[in-house]
């Protein structure tokens, strides 16, 4: 097997002229563009963006080296910074004047580090002082300072999708300062330290900028997590899919770190890369290119041993289903030896999972029923992710086929069956019927008919209909099948006309009979069913048992032993009175 | 009876048990050789050829009548024999004494001896013979295995070694209806224990090839079986009432030393094995394991007979290996162990408390072999005792003897001497037999005490109700015996 590269870029990476000395390359990280300027934007300016769509191209005066460029949200107005004292900007959107206009910092003395916008017309200055955050109009070519804010600053970082500027402050830079906006309002958030591994003397800045990646995550991350690199050298982070990804860049390979996924061995929040370092899927680019890197999942799993933490990993994925899916069928179908507490655990999270989706689907159907009165608005329907892989997802992917593959041992495939079973019992998960027929095909196709039986004695295969008629058309193979079916309907208690069927279709007329009677159906059963199953039992003493037992029943509900002419009677009484004359017919009493 | 005068009763016993194949020795001269064994021993050669001869006569006249089916017993004044050919030509003989009554006379006469030729069942004894053979078939194969294996003298070998100690088992006075049915106890159980004992079960199978087929009990009931209904009969049979009750009394014996509590997530476990190494830090241990036959789709197959145990638990395991299993089995066992006597203890709350209820039954299914008895105490190796007079017992047998004879469901209502009712119900595949103790009940009352009984579902195997579905409230049948 050759390298396996789970990481990849997007399909269609952006591309563009590389850096050079009459071209500057800039990558704004919250809109995802790549700006290209040649000659200070004089030649031109192009810029790309992950669609292609964004991109735009134009032409600026050249007023100097340009040290920033960005568009804020929605492409509205181009913001340039040329010098450190100010930044110009110039509107794009259509009927506004084009010209340039500028704005230099508030603070004295402040040299301006850099810009981000927040907003489509609000923009946040960065200075080694501090931070001013503006308003822009455009159509009168001027900013309003809505806020600052004065600190010292040694570098920032900056998080689009959430809005938030860390600040890195003091000597050691160690100490962030995050700053949240919102709306035009600006918050300052509770500050933190990031220990250092080393305190250096005399004090130097010893935190930058490539330390440090802000990322959003699912879920709430309180305390930070120590990831373990186990080797020195410059790193960049990335999230991808929940996963943090850590690109070493000597070796040119990255780590990839699942911060939910505990690893006993180690102190709580420390984490070891889930999977050996690789390089990103080689892609051939030819000029430069920037884009989303993805996990690609199946190579994961050959390089994750564990196959409980595999799962673990693949189910906080997005794409996972087929993935674990295959992942199932491929321990199955490995059939190695001790395999099976490994498939117990495996169903076991699948299982875990699953049961958590079909409780909070559950709560959902229960609050939409009990209507909109209370706090209905804040009930959302719970997303199905893919990592919810049901009963029906095993048996049309995993468990089928699996028990059609020849040269595995029936042994083991019962046992994987049961396994499952276990595990759906355990999260107390009703389990599907056509598992059930699974079972019993394998079992009737070897001949282990008294496993069988003691399974249904467990009441292992619970109740229903549908199973008690399979195990009456196995009752040829397995005569004590009638039994076990018999006494399943009888359980179910909602299947009295099945058991008079069976009964009747052997010949157990008076068995039949008594047991209508006994449940309290006696009253409304056809007798012509009856009657028409004594006569074929050519047993003349038991048509007549049958027959005086409807005769008094008429009598008992209609005050005359006859039949009803809606009954059709009329051949049985012809052949009573052939069998044993007119006279043993019973006489309406006169009371 | 007038007083001063001893009566003194015999029960019915083992007077003698032989073994012979009429093809071995046709020739006039040449009737020792059809004798294979022969019990006692001692019995002079004549009259062991004459014995023999006399049955061999009976199954040929016999045979006349019906060819397909000989007469499988033989009736005297003071004995009652049983014949059975468990393979061809193969016929095992037992012949059981009448019990007896011995009533002194006076004047110093010998005392006179009253046969009670009519007290033995056919049935029941005709199930030992069988059973004998089985037990026999378990541990050593069929008769013609071992006539290929090593010709005659090997099977008299094979004979003499195995029968020898089993008639010595044999306890005649106290065989009844439950050796009919040589049924199963099984183990009631909440359907999750049960599912972790077949992921146990699965998962020690799957580690150790070695592994053919696993039985698990819990307190002498059974609870599963790899192995197939008849092989599991005979192997539940020989485990309950010889392998556990021999090794049970000195662990009863020994009650004082009370068991450490366990440790978790220690090895510690209670786990030991009743056939094999008795320590297996025991250097000198032999490693030898009974060798059991069972049944396979083409013949038989020969395994070992590994019986694991902790605390009430057993597990039967088949074939070689050994401290593999016991790393293994060992401590999960021990955990289930707990788990199941959980549930006993359930069980045990919800039956009530343990006070003289006013009726005992005997349950049994053909089906599954289920076989439930509130009659019969806790079997020991050398008795099994009842709670109830021998001639109830008797009834029951006659009961079961015309159930025996016709298909239909059937219902009988006896009223016996001592003032008990015994009732039988048979529906479908399941017998039922009810004493009473209710002296002034007329026939109606009983008949609704019975109904009432089987709603409660204290009749039942584990798994279901008895099935009401024909037997409640209507008779074929009702015979009454004053």
């Amino acid at each position: 097997m050759g390298e396996e590269h789970y990481l990849e870029l997007c399909e269609s990476p952006v591309q563009f002229e590389h850096a050079s000395n009459v071209n500057n390359v800039f990558f704004d990280e919250a809109n995802k563009q790549v700006f290209a300027v040649r000659s200070g934007g004089a030649t031109g300016v192009v810029v790309k963006g992950p669609e292609d769509k964004s991109s735009v191209a134009f032409r600026m005066d050249d007023k100097g080296e340009v040290k920033c460029i960005k568009f804020s949200i929605g492409n509205k107005i181009l913001a340039v910074q040329r010098t450190s004292k100010s930044v110009d900007f110039i509107n794009f959107i259509p009927d506004y004047p084009h010209t340039e206009f500028t704005q230099e910092c508030k603070t004295k003395n402040a040299s301006v580090l850099g810009f981000c916008w927040t907003n489509w017309n609000e923009i946040v200055f960065i200075t080694d002082q501090g931070i001013e955050f503006y308003q822009v109009f455009p159509d009168k070519r001027s900013l309003k300072l809505l806020k600052s804010q004065s600190i010292n600053v040694n570098w920032y970082q900056y998080c689009p999708e959430t809005a938030v500027i860390l600040l890195s402050t003091t000597v050691q830079g160690n100490i962030l300062q995050p700053f949240a906006f919102r709306n035009g309002t600006m918050s300052k958030m509770s500050k933190f330290e990031i220990e250092l591994p080393v305190v250096p003397k005399p004090a130097k800045l010893s935190l930058s900028e490539r330390d440090i990646a802000m990322a959003t995550m699912e879920g709430a991350c309180k305390k930070s997590h120590v990831l373990k690199l186990n080797t020195t050298g410059k790193f960049a982070l990335n999230i991808v899919d929940n996963l943090v990804v850590v690109h070493h860049q000597s070796s040119q390979t990255s780590l990839i770190f699942d911060i939910k996924l505990k690893d006993p061995d180690c102190a709580v929040n420390t984490h070891q890369p889930v999977l050996p370092a690789r390089s990103i899927h080689p892609y051939r680019i030819p000029l430069s290119g920037v884009g989303d890197r993805s996990v690609k999942l199946p190579p994961t799993v050959n390089l994750l041993q564990d196959k409980g933490k595999l799962m673990d990993f693949l189910l906080r994925r997005r794409d996972c289903k087929m993935v674990i899916l295959s992942v199932c069928s491929q321990i199955l179908e490995g059939g190695e030896k001790g395999s099976l507490p490994v498939v117990a655990t495996v169903f076991d999270k699948l299982n875990q999972v699953y049961k958590e989706y079909l409780e909070a689907e559950q709560t959902y159907t229960v609050a939409m029923e009990s209507g909109p009165s209370r706090g209905s608005a804040a009930q959302k329907r719970p997303v199905r992710t893919q990592a919810v892989i049901d009963q029906s997802d095993m048996y049309t992917h995993v468990l089928s086929s699996f028990t059609e593959r020849k040269g595995v041992s029936h042994k083991f495939i019962i046992a994987v069956l049961m396994e499952y079973i276990r595990s759906l019992n355990q999260f107390q998960i009703t389990v599907q019927h056509y598992l059930y027929e699974l079972v019993i095909k394998t079992l009737v196709q070897h001949n282990l008919f008294y496993m069988l039986h003691q399974f249904l004695q467990y009441h292992v295969l619970s109740d229903s209909k549908p199973l008690a008629c399979l195990l009456l058309s196995l009752e040829s193979t397995y005569p004590p099948a009638h039994q076990l079916s018999l006494d399943m309907l009888k359980r179910l208690s909602t299947a009295n006309d099945e058991i008079v069927e069976v009964l009747l279709s052997k010949q157990q007329v008076l068995g039949a009979l008594r047991f209508i009677r006994s449940v309290g159906g006696h009253d409304n059963v056809s007798a012509r069913k009856f009657l028409d199953a004594a006569q074929q039992t050519g047993d003349q003493m038991l048509f007549y048992t049958v027959f005086r037992s409807f005769q008094q029943r008429n009598q008992r509900l209609r005050g005359s032993p006859n039949f009803n002419p809606g009954e059709h009677c009329e051949e049985h009484v012809v052949h009573f009175k052939q069998l044993f004359g007119d006279q043993a017919l019973m006489k309406p009493s006169t009371v | 009876m007038a007083s001063g005068m001893q009566e003194k009763q015999y029960t019915p016993s083992l007077l003698s048990f032989f073994v012979y194949n009429p093809t071995f020795g046709p020739r006039e001269g040449e009737e020792e050789k059809k004798i294979l064994f022969y019990h006692p021993s001692d019995v002079e050669k004549n009259e062991k050829i004459r014995n023999v001869g006399l049955c061999e006569a009976i199954v040929q006249f016999t045979r006349t009548f019906c060819p397909t089916k000989p007469a499988k017993s033989l009736h005297t004044q003071k004995n009652r024999q049983f014949f059975f050919e468990p393979e061809d030509n193969f016929w095992i003989v037992m012949v059981v004494r009448n019990p007896m009554i011995e009533k002194p006379n006076k004047d110093g006469k010998p005392p006179t001896v009253e046969y009670q030729e009519e007290e033995i069942l056919d049935t029941v004894y005709g199930a030992v013979v069988r059973e004998c053979y089985s037990m026999y078939k378990l541990f050593n194969g069929t008769f013609g295995r071992a006539m290929e294996a090593g010709g005659v003298e090997l099977l008299i070998q094979k004979l003499e070694k195995f029968f020898y100690r089993y008639l010595q088992t044999l306890h005649l006075q106290s065989c009844d209806l439950l050796d009919v049915f040589g049924g199963i106890s099984f183990f009631p159980l909440d359907k999750m224990t049960y599912l972790k004992i077949q992921s146990f079960v699965n998962r020690v199978e799957e580690s150790l090839d070695l592994i053919k087929y696993t039985a698990f009990l819990y307190n002498d009931q059974l609870i599963w079986s790899g192995l197939e209904q008849d092989d599991m009969r005979i192997l539940y049979k020989y485990l309950t009432t010889s392998l556990f009750p021999r090794h049970s009394e000195p662990e009863l014996a020994g009650r004082d030393s009370p068991l450490r509590p366990e440790v978790a997530g220690n090895l510690l476990h209670y786990g030991r094995f009743l056939t094999g190494p008795t320590n297996l830090k025991d250097p000198e241990a032999k490693f030898r394991f009974p060798k059991i036959f069972v049944s396979t789709d083409d013949g038989y197959e020969e395994l070992h007979l590994i019986v694991y145990k902790v605390r009430q638990t057993s597990v039967e395991l088949t074939r070689d290996f050994c401290e593999q299993l016991d790393g293994l089995v060992g401590p999960q066992l021990t955990l289930l162990a707990s788990d199941i006597c959980e549930q006993f203890t359930i069980n045990r709350r919800i039956s009530g408390p343990d006070k003289e209820p006013q009726f005992k039954f005997i349950y049994f299914n053909h089906m599954n072999l289920a076989e439930k008895s509130t009659i019969h105490m806790r079997k020991t190796a050398s008795v099994c005792l009842t709670s109830v007079h021998p001639d109830l017992m008797k009834i029951l047998g006659d009961i079961n003897c015309d159930f025996a004879r016709v298909d239909e469901d059937e219902e009988i209502i006896v009223k016996a001497m001592t003032d008990y009712w015994v009732v039988g119900k048979k529906s479908d595949q399941r017998e039922l037999y009810v004493i009473l103790n209710q002296k002034n009940a007329n026939l109606i009352e009983v008949n609704e005490e019975v109904k009432r009984l089987c709603a409660t579902g204290q009749t039942e195997d584990c798994f279901t109700t008895l099935r009401t579905v024909s037997v409640a409230g209507y008779h074929d049948s009702i015979s009454v015996m004053q």
